[in-house]
């Protein structure tokens, strides 16, 4: 980090880094005890161990005066390796709670590790600490390809990376130690959450004063997607999440939403958190990347065009398909029912655009595994969608809502179509930024990419079975008007999908595994920068 | 042709930029647009594309033609077909309730006797009952009402209260050690008083009483006539319908080893049994009632 900044710039990092400091200090002295505290040390030691490492670099070389004429690639390399960190903490939080599911009998007797509380760990550390580190650091790469230009300054970038990860870390400890505002998503107490608005906007800030100074004359349609999801997700956070603490110097706050009102607000939230965060940025990933590893035109510009508005303009509308059959009034339904329906056609001409974009290149998907995952990506992109729009149908849903097809949908989508392009995006970026043609382990690859799919199938069929098999069971009657079975019955014939589904999550953490062992071994022997070059140098400030 | 996709190795590209005016995969043009590389084709919209917007707005628009669909300041449209979820949800249920109720309207009396000799009854409603007690029981007395530590088996004819339906019944309407005025109330005290050694002489012959192999002039012995008979039966024998077990069958709710028994005097004891009333109908409670009481019967009587 410290060898690509200036000693100015190292000073301005000095200075935040004791300001981090000062402020867990107080965060820390505030709350005296509990998890705020636990908190605030946890800034306090971030920033100090952040003022050591800046402080003790401020005499040494400083960066080379080409490096304006190069991409500033250091944080995308720094939130790949994240990335993978956090991919497979969640990961494996996951199979532990899916094996639990199987096994209730193997929790500890420590409450930071029952169910209740790592489920959250799982979701918030694949969401944000794998999804969200991937969304930044490619979208760092992407913003400055396309743009042909370099990132507009070089504090913040690590200021968004590192701030963001502190957020990662204070969510997932606050549930393990029993602090949650049980919010699905959003289950981060206010300070966190303030902190994240404070990340969020130096990223929105940092990505339009780059955009500004792009050398294109047009913004490519990635830039968009990502675009979109820094600004829509920073007012989905914000609304979600405005809460009253119940005192300055403790980790709990009552969300000013009650009732039927605070339920939709949550799903208009929830179902944004994956149109936007989980859709919108990762579509931008894929109209960069696909591209480039495909080496072929996209297909259509202007499906891209009329996928994005669509993408943007019917998703805001379709929380309310959580809500069926609840309190929320009927006509609220309708209006989530519709519209998601609409919104499968945008999808759809988004997965369809990549898929016809591999046409001329169908001999490299065969030879490709990198390339692969991004086909396979598209693939699952354009099944989730279907399933999505179908499952918001009210007599679908039904059936399908409170059971485990709804997770079999969920992760169809994270597993098949998120994870898979950001592994596509990985084995493209890693080479490159490690000045090498290919990862050090191309078998490697090939089997990450063999167990993902095979993790994926297993896991989203086992759970497609136990879905409809619980629907079924649970509104099944006899003639006479009783219930066919008994809840625990439909329990516990979810048995062996349940170990069937932790089987599948076990391949695919496998292969995530096998992954981060690559990307480490590959970035160990890099050989200098990425080649490619903005179009012209920037001027120094 | 050769095989490759290289923009700048394509026929009709410039060797320098790649940029070309038609690609030859596709043979579209592009925009023009290149982005260090990437491009885009001129692809004319996809007709079916086109289709399938229609489509799906069509359903739209029918969807809120029929459904209540879109607000309107303090109301909503609501729709020809005129639906109100409420209703539905109320009709819905009463459909099923209309099926059940042939048979169920028969447990709103609490004659059991004429009840359980109605085999015909039995058979249609036993199958009914069981899911009931699965659904809302089994938590606690186990799956076949076998029990687990803390709670009572049902299937064993050894009763805290009483077998009798009646007792039954009124166990599951009120509870047991519940908030509801009229809950049966039990405790077993606890004897911490006691010096730890008589504890331990107590729980000893406590532990030994199932196999009668005690002496009631023991120390022990007169210890338990003290303390414990008034509760639990002269020789420990129960049956006293006050929710006190007996201490000389098999059957045991905590444990009737050493060291359960130590930690039963120690801290006492005082099991909870939710009222059901406001949760379940009288007649489901009666069904359950016949149920558990079948269980025991089932059993015979208790060695
Ligand atoms: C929350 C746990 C719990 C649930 C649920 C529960 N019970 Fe109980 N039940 C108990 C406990 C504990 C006792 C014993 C109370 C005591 O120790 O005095 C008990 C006692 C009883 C008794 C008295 C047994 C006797 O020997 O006299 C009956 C009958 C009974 N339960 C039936 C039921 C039925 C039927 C249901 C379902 C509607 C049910 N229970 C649900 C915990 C429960
Ligand atoms: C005031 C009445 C009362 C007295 C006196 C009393 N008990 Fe109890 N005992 C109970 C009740 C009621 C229960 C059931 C508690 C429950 O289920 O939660 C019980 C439960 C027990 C149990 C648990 C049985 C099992 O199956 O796990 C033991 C053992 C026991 N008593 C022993 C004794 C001994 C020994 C004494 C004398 C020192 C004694 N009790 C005195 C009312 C009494």
């Amino acid at each position: 980090m410290t060898a690509s900044l200036t000693v100015a710039e190292r000073r301005i990092g000095l200075l935040i880094s004791i300001l981090l400091a000062l402020m867990g200090l107080v965060m820390a002295a505030a709350a005296g005890h509990g998890v705020m505290s636990l908190h605030g040390f946890m800034a306090l030691a971030l920033g100090l161990g952040l003022a050591f490492i800046l402080g003790g670099s401020l005499y040494e070389a400083e960066a080379p005066a080409d490096r304006l004429s190069r991409y500033y690639d250091a944080p995308t390399r720094f939130g790949i390796s994240m990335t993978l960190i956090w991919a497979m903490i969640g990961m494996a939080v996951g199979v532990w709670v899916a094996a639990l599911l199987y096994w209730p009998e193997g929790t500890p007797a420590w409450p930071a590790t029952s169910f209740g509380r790592l489920r959250p760990v799982h979701t918030t550390g694949i969401i944000f600490g794998f999804g969200g580190n991937a969304l930044i650091a490619t979208s760092f790469h992407v913003l400055q390809r396309t743009s042909r230009a370099r990132l507009a300054d070089s504090v913040s970038p690590w200021a968004v990376l590192i701030g963001y990860n502190l957020f990662c870390v204070w969510a997932v400890t606050g549930y393990m130690l029993g602090s949650t505002q049980s919010k699905e998503y959003a289950e981060a107490e206010w300070y966190a959450d303030i902190w994240l608005v404070v990340i969020w906007v130096t990223y929105f800030v940092l990505y339009l004063r780059t955009l500004a100074r792009r050398n294109e004359p047009h913004i490519y349609v990635a830039n968009w997607y990502y675009l979109a999801f820094i600004l829509v997700v920073a007012m989905l956070h914000i609304v979600n999440n405005l809460a009253l603490p119940v005192q300055w110097t403790s980790a709990e706050s009552f969300p000013i939403w009650a009732g039927v009102q605070d339920a939709m607000v949550q799903w208009w939230y929830g179902h944004n958190a994956v149109a936007f965060f989980l859709t919108s940025g990762f579509l931008g990933m894929l109209y960069y990347f696909l591209p480039v590893r495909s080496g072929r035109p996209i297909w259509s510009y202007r499906l891209s065009i009329v996928s994005f508005w669509g993408i943007v303009f019917f998703y805001i509308w379709v929380g309310s398909h959580h809500l069926h059959y609840t309190a929320l009034p009927f006509w609220a339904q309708t209006l989530g029912m519709t519209f998601s329906i609409m919104l499968l056609v945008p999808s759809w001409a988004s997965a369809g655009n990549a898929i016809a974009t591999l046409n001329g290149a169908w001999h490299k998907v065969r030879d490709d595994a990198t390339l692969r995952f991004m086909f396979v990506a598209a693939v699952f992109y354009g099944l989730s969608t279907f399933e999505g729009s179908f499952l918001a149908i009210r007599p679908v849903n039904s059936l399908s809502h409170y059971t485990d097809w709804t997770v079999g949908h969920v992760h169809s989508g994270t597993l098949g179509w998120v994870a898979m392009i950001v592994f596509g995006a990985i084995y493209t970026i890693v080479p490159q930024l490690s000045g090498k043609t290919d990862m050090a382990s191309a078998t490697a690859v090939e089997w990450h990419f063999w167990l993902a799919v095979s993790g994926t199938l297993i896991y989203v069929i086992s759970m497609w079975n136990a879905g409809i098999t619980q629907g079924l069971m649970w509104r099944a009657y006899e003639e006479n008007g009783a219930l066919s079975y008994s809840f625990v019955e439909s329990v516990e014939a979810m048995a062996p999908y349940y170990l069937l589904r932790t089987i599948g999550g076990g391949l695919f953490l496998a292969g995530a595994v096998i992954c981060a062992w690559n990307c480490r071994v590959t970035m160990r022997r890099a050989v200098g920068h990425a080649t490619d070059r903005p179009l012209v140098a920037q001027p120094a400030e | 042709m050769s095989n490759t996709t290289d923009p700048k190795e394509l026929p009709g590209a410039d060797p320098k930029t790649g940029e070309r005016a038609i690609d030859p995969v596709s043979g579209y043009d592009t925009t023009g647009h290149d982005w260090g590389g990437i491009t885009e084709l001129n692809t004319a919209f996809p007709k079916i594309v086109i289709w399938a917007l229609i489509v799906t707005h069509v359903y739209a628009v029918i969807a809120w033609i029929l459904l209540p669909a879109w607000p309107t300041g303090n109301s909503y449209t609501p729709g020809l077909l005129g639906l109100d979820q409420g209703e539905q949800a109320i009709e819905g249920y009463q459909n099923l309730t209309d099926n059940r109720q042939n048979w169920m309207s028969r447990f709103e009396s609490a004659e059991f006797d004429a009840l359980q000799s109605d085999d015909a009854l039995m058979a249609l409603a036993m199958p009914a009952a069981s899911r009931l007690f699965a659904d809302n029981c089994a938590a606690c007395h186990g799956t076949n009402g076998e029990g687990g530590p803390g709670f009572p088996a049902l299937t064993d004819n050894a009763w805290l209260w009483s077998g009798d339906p009646e007792e039954i019944a009124l166990t599951l309407h009120h509870g047991i050690n519940t908030e509801d005025p009229d809950t049966r109330y039990a405790e077993m005290p606890a004897f911490d008083w006691m010096d730890r050694s008589e504890r331990a002489s107590l729980a000893q012959f406590v532990a030994d009483l199932p196999d009668g192999s005690v002496d009631f002039e023991s120390p022990a012995g007169i210890l338990f006539t003290e303390n414990c008979s008034s509760c639990h039966g002269e020789a420990g024998e129960g049956g006293l319908e006050i929710g006190a077990p007996s201490l000389t069958d098999t059957s045991v709710i905590y444990g009737q080893d050493v060291d359960t028994v130590m930690a039963t005097l120690k801290q006492g004891r005082m099991g909870v049994m939710p009222a059901w009333s406001g949760r379940l109908s009288d007649a489901e409670i009666n069904l359950l009632t016949v149920y558990v009481a079948r269980l025991g019967d089932d059993a015979g009587d208790p060695q």
